[in-house]
């Protein structure tokens, strides 16, 4: 097991939720304050590279127009680190390619990140989220055909050494193209592309990247999965390695229960803060139809959740993993058995108002007492005893999905 | 008053099966629908088949039909619907487009008015008359709900209610809405190029606007019709973006004294 912790640099130090409709898209900047900005950024990049002296990889994201994550170029953070860390891998996921205008672009600022960290870059892809599409100003419509167009031309442009090339493609045009740098690593850094179902997790697994999934939880997290696997056999001939797979979850671990609870209550601030105007979670052409309906009909159910959710509920979901370092590895590894096995979790570890000193100490008994048994869990994986243990567990029933996961879907 | 049956023919274009509304006899009437779906079947229509061979396409996307692979935005409707108007051998027929499809027509009849006698353009959208910092066109895909039927009704209550529809139906809302963002999403609901090319069209056209359009003003209707030569421009009161819906009286009479008038120069 590789844990990857992450931190969305959320802006926290907002007024009454009561008195704005929405955290994203129109949240008037003038609530952000340069000054505690600042402190906020340093404070976050404090937070990896103690990551990194604990030993854990580092991952960060990008998001535009919301105070959930105020990295909008995901490269700047990334070259940061590219040179302040030493060790750490460093995941990008993701570059949001359906809603940026120059798939070039991309591929020169990561692979110029690439170089500077020596080759520790692993290069994420995602479509974006629906907030998103008005900032960019793209029709989420195909969506996630332009994601793989212009991951066709990033990939062109890392693997070409001999010179430039066009491209003209359906949403993407480029001339003469012909980077420098060129990646370090060769052919190209790894690829990380996000999925939130079955059929996106396809492609995926015929491309051989690694499929990560945001907080599927329970419900969700098997067909998914299974979706990844089925399509690694089919084109590849063999079972799904266990490092190409990879589940993000909230985490806090403390010394009892109660400092746990308390914890997981602030990293649930990723969750419950996500108040989204309608018109914004369902612009068109993101969702099918009838999930968009679902939306837009009657009775907001988007709105309604996840913002009002619980700890309890999120830990049942198998969202949150929370707890004493025993509780928090057996929690996992429960998650681990039902999903059929993952090589990498991906760590929310800081959200909202959670301080760097609470950050530490959750990190700390994460990497000490939770991670050696994870790595160990996953040092002994058998794909066939995997299958029995899988099998020795039928489907959580009960749980119902609904418009949950929505917000997160990726 | 007897209303004519509507009968729809499904004709193949570009690979594509576009559903067609026919209804009634009489001059041949082309009704290009709007952002909100097929409009053929309301009581205006009604009333105008009595007078007109109704001829209603349904814009590929709208009313439950699927995008076509190759449509990109409002260029696609535009050739595919010079295609249909051949293969229709449409003659003198009136041209009338509400909204976006208001803006589609003037779009073909910029390009040709071969087949058309006359132009309506109701509440039309396609051209940019504000500056750059000028929001011209209401953000459809970025306001709230209520807010939107505020916008768009002179009274609310004669907006259709998502919580009264079926899920069939309230699906086809969210399709009629992604097709609407295909064809109108950037430049948003309009083409920077039109102004240009509207003094091309060189058939008498009428500009009617609802008064309490709050989605695109009657002040931009009137910026519009300054722009097509031979153009009158009239408002509808106690109406907003879809007067045929909320006035069809008097919305089915200004359509008739526009085509029944017959004297030269620029019709009142």
């Amino acid at each position: 097991m590789r844990a990857w912790f992450f931190t969305e640099d959320a802006y926290p130090q907002l007024p009454d939720p009561e008195t704005y409709p929405s955290i994203r898209v129109n949240l008037p900047n003038k609530h952000f304050d340069p000054e505690t900005g600042a402190d906020n950024y340093h404070q976050f990049l404090d937070m990896w590279l103690m990551a990194e002296e604990l030993g854990l990889e580092v991952m960060l994201n990008e998001h535009h127009q919301t105070a959930t994550c105020v990295v909008p170029a995901v490269p700047i953070m990334a070259g940061i680190l590219a040179r302040q860390t030493k060790t750490a891998r460093i995941l990008v996921l993701g570059n949001p390619l359906a809603n940026l205008p120059r798939p070039t672009r991309t591929a020169e600022e990561m692979a110029m990140v690439d170089v500077i960290s020596r080759g520790r870059l692993e290069c994420g892809f995602v479509r974006g989220v629906p907030y998103e599409s008005a900032p960019a100003n793209v029709m989420p419509y195909r969506g996630t055909e332009r994601m793989w167009e212009a991951h066709d031309l990033i990939l062109k442009a890392w693997t070409t050494h001999d010179g430039p090339f066009n491209f003209e493609g359906r949403w993407f045009h480029a001339r003469q193209v012909n980077i420098w740098p060129r990646p370090w690593q060769q052919p190209h850094p790894p690829v990380w592309v996000t999925v939130g179902s079955a059929g996106t997790a396809v492609p995926v697994a015929e491309h051989d990247y690694v499929g990560a999934v945001f907080l599927a939880g329970y419900p969700g997290i098997r067909r998914i999965f299974d979706g990844y696997r089925d399509g690694y056999q089919a084109r590849h001939n063999a079972d799904a390695p266990l490092d190409k797979l990879a589940y993000c979850a909230l985490v806090y671990v403390a010394d009892d229960e109660a400092e746990a609870k308390k914890g997981g209550n602030e990293v649930l601030w990723y969750m419950t803060s996500n108040k989204v105007a309608t018109e914004y979670i369902n612009p068109p052409g993101y969702h099918p139809p009838a999930v968009a309906a679902q939306i837009a009909g009657g009775g907001n159910l988007a709105r309604s959740l996840p913002s009002q959710t619980t700890l309890d509920e999120q830990m049942a979901r198998g969202n949150v993993f929370c707890g004493t370092p025993d509780q928090v590895y057996e929690q996992i590894k429960a998650f681990y058995d039902y999903s059929g096995g993952f090589g990498n979790l991906l760590i929310m570890g800081q959200a909202g108002h959670l301080t760097f000193e609470q950050t530490r100490r959750s990190m700390t008994l994460f990497a000490n007492e939770v991670y050696p048994r994870l790595k160990e869990l996953t040092a002994g994986y058998d794909a066939g005893a995997m299958k029995e243990t899988r099998a020795a567990l039928p489907d959580k029933e009960g749980i119902d999905l609904g418009t949950f996961g929505l917000e997160f879907a990726r | 008053m007897s209303i004519s049956t509507e009968k729809v023919r499904t004709i193949e274009l570009q690979g594509v099966p576009v559903d067609v509304v026919f209804k009634g006899a009489g001059p041949q009437l082309f009704l290009l629908h709007g952002g909100g779906g097929p409009v053929a079947s309301m009581p205006f229509a009604d009333s105008l088949s009595e007078q007109f061979e109704i001829i209603a396409p349904v814009h590929p996307g709208f009313a439950g039909s699927a995008i076509p692979d190759h449509f990109d935005d409002l260029q696609d409707l535009i050739y595919l619907y010079l295609d249909l108007m051949d293969t229709l051998d449409l003659q003198d027929a009136v041209m009338m487009g509400f909204s976006m499809g208001g803006w589609t027509a003037a779009e073909l009849a910029v390009l040709s008015t071969a087949r058309i006698s006359r132009l309506i353009l109701v509440d039309a959208v396609g051209v940019k008359v504000g500056g750059r910092d000028d929001r011209d066109i209401v953000d459809v895909f970025a306001t709230p709900e209520e807010e939107l039927t505020k916008l768009m009704w002179h009274d609310p209550g004669k907006a259709p209610n998502p919580s009264q529809m079926t899920d069939e139906q309230r699906q086809i809302m969210q399709s009629n809405r992604v097709a609407l963002g295909l064809y109108t999403w950037q430049p948003y609901m309009h083409n920077p190029k039109l102004p240009r090319r509207l003094h091309r069209i060189d058939v008498p056209a009428l500009v009617l606007w609802g008064e309490s359009d709050g989605l695109v003003t009657p002040d931009y209707g009137r910026a519009y019709a300054g722009m097509i030569p031979n153009a009158a421009f009239a408002v509808i009161p106690a109406a907003g973006h879809a007067p045929q819906v909320e006035q069809p009286e008097v919305f089915v009479q200004h359509v008739l004294s526009f085509v029944n008038d017959t004297s030269e120069g620029s019709p009142s």
